[in-house]
């Protein structure tokens, strides 16, 4: 593994500006920001006629670490450990998943957690409980 | 224009995940490592993300919500289900063990394209897969056997 610094600054930076999102998403378009739910409608089939703003909103996602290298000259660090097999596998189970459960950590974790949803409540423990469950098997089961 | 402020908006959201160390899958494996906490390798940052997420998010929408209409479209889609189904906690389960093995989850693999690396790619189309097969199975007409519908409004 790789060790990475405890940042909770930043981290609470970020993550304020990941809930202006979804407040700005709410007041422009009336929706939950959940990107799995964004990202799966890209696909069809189409049951209402917001594609295009579903695009935008992938596409200013894409365009973040492009907007931060500009800015402040250099891409920020990404380390992704995982090989060939096991990001196909993840991303099957993590997509999967995500749309079989109505949403992921944006959609259930941020957006329903701030509406007191018990449903998002009761999958946001989910998650986080296979996840922390996972890395533990992966990291301390060898 | 609602397109323009649309890709504003994602725009925000992938800086929002940047700034945090969300982008990183390292950062997020760190975190989930509960197991790391006696070596001390534990990453804590990511409680903070959710902290200053959800500490936003519901005073805005508390403000939002008020609104008559949203400034783009005639109403609010905001999910009204309350039970507790099997498919709200089998799917968090699998997305779950994507997230731990590979360290991302949809917001952050999107965001990863951006920083071109092979990894993101792969990891995209197979979760675009993954959703596609997902949706496609809930609207089988065989599926209403064994599982309540999704709520589309949920995201």
């Amino acid at each position: 593994m790789i060790a990475t610094p405890f940042t909770p600054m930043a981290s609470f930076l970020g993550g304020a500006l990941i809930g202006l999102a979804a407040v700005l998403l709410m007041w422009a378009t009336g929706r939950i920001a959940g990107v799995s739910g964004i990202a799966a409608r890209l696909f069809p089939p189409y049951e209402d006629r917001e594609f295009a703003g579903r695009l935008a909103f992938v596409a200013g996602l894409v365009a973040a670490p492009i907007l931060a290298r500009f800015v402040s000259g250099s891409l920020p660090v990404q380390t992704i450990a995982a090989g060939t097999p096991v990001l196909i596998v993840a991303g099957l189970l993590t997509g999967f998943g995500a749309v079989w459960g109505s949403g992921c950590t944006s959609g259930h974790g941020v957006c329903g957690l701030s509406r007191l949803s018990l449903r998002s409540l009761v999958a946001t423990i989910t998650f986080m409980a296979a996840g922390i469950a996972t890395v533990f098997m992966v990291r301390h089961w060898g | 224009m609602a397109i323009l402020i649309q890709f504003a908006i994602g725009l925000v959201f992938g800086i929002g995940l940047i700034v945090s160390g969300m982008s990183n899958p390292a950062k997020v494996l760190n975190f989930l490592d509960v197991g790391g906490i006696p070596a001390g390798t534990w990453d804590a940052s990511l409680a903070f993300v959710m902290a200053g997420a959800v500490a936003v998010t519901f005073i805005g929408f508390s403000r939002v919500l008020k609104l008559a209409r949203p400034f783009f479209a005639d109403r609010f889609y905001v999910p009204a289900r309350k039970d507790i189904d099997l498919r709200i906690v089998v799917g968090p389960a699998i997305f779950g063990i994507g997230w731990g093995l590979a360290g991302f989850c949809p917001g952050p693999a999107l965001t990863a394209l951006g920083f071109g690396s092979a990894s993101a790619f792969i990891f995209v189309a197979a979760m675009c897969a993954g959703m596609v097969l997902a949706r496609f199975i809930g609207q089988l007409p065989s599926s209403a056997h064994f599982v309540t519908p999704a709520d589309p409004l949920e995201t």
